[in-house]
């Protein structure tokens, strides 16, 4: 689970080298060229933005900002984003909680780690949800849970589809069992939705694991992922501490997933916005103006 | 009620002697039939299935099974379910619906299993499953933590209409284990872990997530499987006939508040 994400993450992006992480800080100047983590090819950090953040060489999807993930898949200026304010409090009075929070809220100019709303994509409204990777590996505490728990709940009342973009390492282990009942929070939501009728689509991204993957991110009608991403219950250390051997590079991929039929389709970046937009109107979803 | 700590509490569920499931079903149902499978996949012996009588009303049963020695330790995988376990309760709980029955869970695991089958088989998928369909099972469901409730694993059973816990149980996030080696790289202080998480059954109470706790005899379960399975006989026969009492959609919107309700948070203005 957790525990093993950040190894996880380390070990598959190094590869075998014996100190990539310092190699790549003398060598590679960080802000011209971007250094691929999962084939190591490097290219110009220009080319690497203007292909959405996939490595050129390779097609691997690497993480990106809920703020970038929206400006891609929404349609311009259309989002109205939901509790922007809620902040997480200390269910469990974990020792440097709320301050390790407060460091995260000014450096990532988020309050938590999932922004959501209601939007319009190729002008089909929508609830949108994306987690970002950036504060505290988008585990699930609190706020992810109520916030995605209304966002649920406002799709239901307004019978529009509802998609969420999924990363996660899992629940967030600083707010205790409180994390875990979200798991159950977040699904009873979707039961909801999922009884009125709902269109509900999941996007996973790098990576989506743990109690994550354990309740909403696996509930999605439509269920579909980047390439290349990381897709998973247990944490890779874990599982290969139990069955004491190194596990195959692609295990847990995307393409891992699709392939035991976890995962509807692989859809690059670039295409994921129309792809969207294809589904809703599939699924009945007309144009405000319509 | 316990005075001890978490890690005290600790020894306690893990103490060799402490009955499982094995020892209470005998005492707490009458003719008692297991029922195997998922019918997709296989038989997992981490959970038993079964039907059987509580007190003269019918009841279906899905308990975790932790094994008394090794040879049922193996047989069980030491509670450790695979995603065909999770989908063999799922399918006795929607045939408990069918039969109007309430479903009786009795959590004790460390956790689902972690291995290469398991991701394949979809485990996570399976837990999720259960937890949505269980969120709105037409019949009441009882869940009551016996030792250890890990993480998704356990709460895969653990979506009910009222959740109780044996007085030395624990419920957490992940295993105190698990915590001390993410947080400070060190499974060894799984010990101190076990003290800040929050996990005893006063605790869960507290946080609005346990109903009510279930006494065990003075120094633990294991002093008498006959008083503590009485113990938990009584808690069920009030919360079983509290249940009944209720119109299903009433029960499905309690349940849907039961979870709605927890969490932590500010608005800022």
């Amino acid at each position: 689970m957790l525990e093993d994400l950040f190894s996880v993450v380390k070990t598959r992006f190094n590869g075998d080298d014996k100190s990539p992480q310092k190699l790549r800080k003398n060598d590679i100047p960080s802000d011209i060229m971007f250094k691929c983590p999962r084939c190591s090819g490097v290219s110009f950090m220009d080319d690497f933005i203007s292909n959405s953040k996939v490595c050129p060489n390779c097609g691997y999807h690497s993480r990106i900002s809920a703020k970038e993930r929206l400006e891609i898949t929404i349609d311009k200026g259309s989002l109205i984003e939901f509790d922007k304010n809620m902040i997480s409090k200390n269910p469990i009075d974990f020792p440097d909680y709320p301050e390790k929070q407060a460091k995260l809220r000014e450096k990532t100019k988020l309050n938590d780690a999932v922004v959501t709303g209601e939007a319009r994509i190729r002008g089909l409204r929508v609830v949108i949800a994306v987690m970002d990777s950036r504060y505290m590996m988008a585990s699930m505490g609190s706020v992810v849970g109520e916030k995605l728990t209304r966002a649920f709940e406002y799709a239901t009342q307004n019978k529009l589809p509802i998609i969420v973009f999924t990363a996660s390492g899992g629940a967030r282990m600083q707010e205790g069992t409180v994390s875990l009942m979200q798991m159950a929070k977040t699904s009873g939501a979707v039961a909801r939705h999922n009884a009125a009728g709902g269109l509900y689509i999941t996007v996973m991204t790098d990576p989506t694991t743990g109690g994550v993957t354990a309740s909403f991110a696996s509930l999605g009608d439509i269920i579909i992922a980047e390439p290349k991403v990381l897709i998973g219950f247990a944490g890779r250390r874990v599982i290969e501490g139990t069955i004491k051997q190194r596990l195959p590079e692609d295990f847990q991929s995307a393409e891992f997933l699709m392939e035991k039929g976890f995962v509807d389709m692989i859809v690059e970046r670039r295409k994921i916005r129309r792809t969207i937009a294809h589904l809703i109107k599939l699924h009945g979803g007309v144009k405000e103006d319509e | 009620m316990s005075s001890l700590l978490a890690s005290e509490r600790l020894d306690l569920i893990r103490n060799k002697y402490r009955p499982t499931v094995r020892d209470y079903i005998p005492l707490i149902f009458d003719d008692f039939f297991e029922l195997h499978g998922d019918r997709y996949y296989g038989d997992d012996g981490a959970i038993i299935g079964g039907i059987g009588y509580f007190k003269g009303t019918p009841v279906t049963v899905l308990a975790q099974v932790k094994g008394r020695n090794l040879e049922e330790n193996k047989a069980s995988n030491f509670a450790m379910p695979h995603p065909e376990g999770y989908r063999k309760a799922l399918r006795l709980a929607k045939q408990a619906e069918k039969f109007h029955r309430p479903v009786i869970c009795l959590i004790d695991t460390p956790g689902a299993f972690c291995g290469i089958e398991a991701e394949e088989r979809g485990q996570g998928e399976a837990i999720a499953r259960n937890i949505m369909e269980f969120m709105t099972l037409k019949t009441p469901v009882i869940s009551i933590v016996l030792g250890e409730g890990g993480s998704g694993g356990a709460l895969a059973l653990g979506v009910c209409d009222e959740l109780a816990m044996l007085e030395n149980a624990i419920y957490s996030v992940i295993s105190p284990r698990g915590f001390a080696s993410i947080l400070w790289k060190d499974a060894s202080r799984e010990r101190e872990a076990c003290d800040i998480m929050k996990i005893t059954a006063e605790d869960l109470v507290y946080l609005g997530i346990c109903e009510e706790i279930i006494p065990e005899p003075d120094g633990g379960a294991h002093i008498s499987a006959d008083e503590t399975a009485d113990n938990i006989s009584k808690y069920l026969d009030d919360a079983i006939k509290r249940k009944l009492q209720k119109g299903i959609d009433e029960l499905l919107i309690e349940r849907y508040n039961k979870f709605r309700k927890i969490g932590e948070f500010d608005e800022l203005v």
